[in-house]
């Protein structure tokens, strides 16, 4: 198992390049050039070539790409065009806000989900679960910007109970959670709930039946532990998604993260910046697929054996 | 009075009836064999008795099943659950998937006395591996700390029946135990469960569709057909003289010593699906005896001297003793 | 009648079968009816709305709903429910869009990544792979940011967001008919490639992407409105649902309404696109063939 998760690790070396790669054309072969946000309107062509210069993009792109990676991989990612800072020292002022709305917002997601997905497997086609179920339909279908506004309408302006925006305290953080955390909710109930229902179609639930154990204990103590399988790996698989709903809910509650980061440099054209929130984006989406697959294993005997 | 006596049993699973007006009875060290093709009511005939017909979406619809002086039937889930697995223990169909893959499966040994008989860890434990080597199964004691997909079919098929046995249980009902198994196997766990009822004195059904694994274990037998009952008699007199033209063609079907090849019969056909259930006798399209009456009304089950009961418009009538 | 006139008729029979299946369930009926309505609004919206989508009146600025303007007035009091119907016509012509032409290229991808396999395969696969580590707002996101803000570089963003998924799920479809005994003696017998992809592989793996095209453009539906919300999509005076919120965001403590009913008719729009699909899937009965993705 130690191995497995090592070998994992030591491949993500190779698409840690690729990512890099990517990240790199997808900032400098898409149409528009990065040289055009960085001189002014109206600069002459002599001033273009000094700022070409400066910023090296007078080279060709292959080295371009890999001055661009030597530096990163000596964890300088360059400097802000607009802020003159470096890039790294924006990134580490700006995690630690993500990584608690991302971390948060998956806690959120996984506790409410899978008791919202075990209720309504539990209560099958009743009441019940047709109400989570509309429910669900509802959380996943509201844009998250929309729902984050909504949730400030009501919640900071009309009952004033949380802050508008902002990140001073943990209160501030409660409606961006929200936000994030109704969506992947609706997510994580639904994979549940499919999960814990085909579970217990399995033989092997039959004979729990047959040893008399109660209907609760069973749902509880072997369907749901089989449906967490799925839903840890779906939980990994989204981590990304959780991270996309991040930029723009942080945006919207004006939190000092990566989201608001990469939209600032997106708006002001600072290509730095960008190429480095979505090194840091992707990278993250890969360790939560990582990590996901790695728990899935943890938790599957079956798994675990194929991998000694 | 019988152990288990099922009486005039239908059942009801979202408006058809798989199940028409069977019965049965079982003694304490007696071994029923209920027979038939898939699709002929078996396996429903044991989730009905087990109580479990409810997780399907089914319900009895009318008739009897009485355990130990026990109206099934009518009995409320609570009590009811506190006999599976403690009074009626069921083995199933495909030892791959009947157990937990998550969990150990001594633990799902353990599950079983520690619910019903009040044992702690340790002497579900010791109970447990007792109940494995009782089994011939391997160094159990390191088995049981094996998870299920460690252990080979023959090797899961005895910790299903250890799960079944390890509360003491008066009445065994096991599915096809045998049909997933390697055909060495079978016969090793066919002598096993005829042993245990020898040893114990419980009794148990045994559903199979092999007419081959009846001569070798029952003492008595019931045809099912279609969720009726074809025929019904002791094992030597029905192999001595079957009377229903299914009986006989089931029991053309077994191969034998000495045959030529190519000359092991078939039925042509097959059991037809709930819906589409012929009026009359549901074999007549494909007996080779059927005549007017067949189409037409349904044969009653008729109760013959010998204790034989069989029901077929053009039964055999020659009678032979049980001996 | 000819045999090739009985098999139209035979198809004909079948989607009928399939229209009836979706239209006569409870949630598919009703989503199809939105549905269908949505469509007619935004084609006859000349005609339909109360007022021109760009009619100015700065005096009733900011109105909240009244029996004249039914949904409100935004900041320069224009007409919200004009506004919601004309951009009906920017949010579905652009998701429409894009997810089509998104689903036509990622199954001719996909389809010949996993019928010829090799070295192309493998490139595919990759690069469908590492796109994963993308999330399809961001990719969306950043591409609509540096070609520059506009309805079309929308489209195109929301069609590269969405290649990834239809390429890997025509693939599979692809790989898994593949191995279909029909097909392999198909094979055997010595037809050519574009008769075994156009007649044997392509028609059967075509339900599945299509009804997952569906339930994207629900998705891309939601995306447009974000891009638009960031000011990158539809730009003023052109209607989009997006774009009104974008413009209304500001004025969200004031007249909560501009931002409100747009964002409840995306919702409601996606919901029903999804009860649609969920009944397509089930008349369809592809439920299974749409996880082998």
């Amino acid at each position: 198992m130690l191995s497995y998760a090592l070998r994992r690790l030591l491949l993500l070396v190779p698409v840690f390049f690729a990512i890099s790669a990517i990240v790199f054309l997808i900032i400098h072969l898409v149409p528009g050039d990065p040289l055009d946000s960085l001189a002014r309107i109206g600069s002459s062509p002599e001033q273009k070539q000094a700022i070409a210069a400066r910023y090296g993009l007078d080279k060709p792109l292959l080295e371009q790409y890999f001055l661009w990676l030597g530096r990163l991989l000596q964890g300088d990612l360059g400097t802000a065009i607009v802020l003159r800072r470096p890039v790294a020292d924006l990134v580490a002022q700006s995690l630690p806000y993500s990584l608690a709305l991302g971390g948060l917002a998956l806690l959120f997601s996984s506790v409410f989900g899978i008791l919202a997905g075990l209720v309504a497997a539990i209560y099958k086609e009743t009441r019940i679960d047709q109400g989570i179920m509309a429910g669900i339909l509802f959380g996943s279908t509201l844009p998250s910007f929309w729902l984050g506004l909504l949730l400030i309408l009501i919640f900071a302006v009309q009952l004033g109970w949380f802050p508008v925006s902002g990140a001073r305290n943990w209160t501030a953080l409660v409606l961006p959670v929200l936000t994030i955390g109704l969506g992947g909710t609706a997510l994580v109930a639904r994979v549940t709930r499919t999960a814990m229902l085909e579970t217990a179609q399995k033989d092997f639930v039959l004979l729990l039946h047959a040893k008399g154990l109660p209907a609760l204990r069973i749902q509880l103590r072997h369907v749901l532990r089989h449906a967490l399988m799925p839903v840890v790996t779906i939980l990994g698989l989204r981590i990304g998604w959780i991270l996309g709903g991040a930029v723009t809910v942080e945006f919207v509650f004006a939190r000092p993260g990566l989201g608001t980061l990469l939209i600032r440099g997106l708006n002001q054209h600072d290509y730095p910046v960008v190429q480095a929130c979505l090194l840091m984006l992707a990278m993250a989406v890969m360790l939560g697929t990582l990590i996901g697959d790695l728990a899935q294993a943890a938790m599957d005997p079956r798994v675990r054996s194929a991998l000694q | 009075m019988a152990l288990l006596a099922v009486r005039d049993l239908s059942i009801d699973i979202a408006g058809i009836k798989p199940l028409d007006g069977i019965g049965f009875a079982v003694d304490k060290g007696e071994i029923l064999g209920i027979v038939g093709e898939s699709g002929s009511g078996k396996s429903l005939t044991a989730l009905t008795v087990m109580g479990l017909l409810p997780l399907i979406g089914g319900r009895v619809a009318r008739g009897s099943i009485r355990f130990d002086g026990t109206e099934l039937t009518t009995l409320p889930e609570p009590d009811f659950r506190r006999l599976r697995g403690r009074r009626i223990a069921f083995i199933t169909q495909n030892p791959m998937t009947s157990l937990d893959p998550v969990m150990r499966v001594g633990a799902q040994i353990d599950q079983v006395s520690r619910l019903h008989l009040g044992l702690d860890a340790k002497a579900a434990q010791a109970r447990s591996i007792a109940l494995m080597e009782r089994l011939r199964l391997p160094s159990a004691a390191t088995v049981y700390h094996h998870y299920p997909h460690q252990l080979s079919g023959g090797m899961k098929q005895r910790i299903v029946i250890a799960m079944a046995l390890a509360a003491d249980p008066d009445l065994i009902i096991a599915d096809e135990p045998t049909t997933a198994l390697d055909v060495t196997i079978q016969a090793q766990i066919v002598q096993l469960l005829v042993e245990l009822v020898r040893d114990r004195g419980v009794a148990l059904i045994l559903i199979t569709h092999d007419m081959g694994v009846v001569a070798q274990a029952c003492d008595r037998v019931v045809v099912l057909y279609a969720g009726r009952v074809a025929e019904s008699h002791g094992v030597q007199a029905i192999f001595a003289a079957p009377r229903h033209p299914y009986t006989q063609a089931l029991i053309r079907c077994i191969p034998r010593d000495g045959m030529a090849p190519g000359s092991l019969a078939g039925i042509p056909g097959s059991v037809p699906s709930v819906a589409n259930y012929p009026a009359g006798c549901r074999f007549h399209p494909r007996c080779d005896r059927a005549g007017a009456p067949c189409a037409a009304t349904v044969p009653p089950l008729e109760h013959l001297p010998s204790g034989a009961e069989v029901a077929c418009h053009f039964a055999e009538t020659r009678e032979v003793a049980n001996a | 009648m000819s045999a090739d006139t009985a098999i139209t008729a035979r198809r004909a029979d079948f989607r009928r079968s399939v229209a009836a299946k979706v239209m006569l369930t409870p949630k598919g009926g009703i989503a199809g009816a939105y549905l269908i309505l949505l469509v007619l609004l935004a084609l006859f919206a000349p005609w339909i709305a109360p007022y021109p989508y760009d009619a100015q009146n700065l005096k009733i600025a900011s109105q909240a709903p009244s029996l004249a303007n039914w949904l409100g007035t935004d900041e320069f009091g224009r007409d919200v429910l004009s506004r919601i119907i004309y951009g009906a016509r920017t949010s579905l012509s652009v998701s429409v869009t894009a997810i089509s032409v998104s689903v036509f290229v990622g199954m001719a991808l996909g389809a010949a990544a996993g019928y010829f396999g090799g070295l192309f395969d493998r490139a595919v696969t990759t690069i469908v792979d590492l796109s994963w580590s993308f999330p399809e707002i961001l990719l969306a996101l950043i591409l609509v940011a540096i070609i520059g803000p506009g309805l079309h570089s929308t489209m195109f963003a929301i069609g590269i967001a969405y290649l990834a998924q239809f390429t890997r799920l025509t693939r599979a479809q692809i790989l898994s008919l593949k191995g279909e005994t029909y097909v392999e003696a198909t094979i055997n017998l010595g037809a050519s490639h574009g008769h075994i992809v156009f007649r044997h592989l392509m028609p059967n793996a075509l339900a599945p992407v299509i009804v997952c095209g569906m339930l994207a453009t629900g998705d891309a539906i939601i995306l447009e409105a974000t891009l638009g919300f960031f000011g990158l999509g539809a730009q003023p005076p052109v209607p989009s649902w997006g774009a009104m919120m974008s413009s209304g965001s500001a004025l969200i403590f004031k007249a909560p309404w501009i931002i409100i009913f747009p964002g409840l008719v995306v919702a409601v729009t996606v919901i029903a696109i999804n009860l649609f699909g969920d009944a397509l899937i089930r008349a369809l009965d592809i439920r299974a063939r749409l996880r082998e993705g």
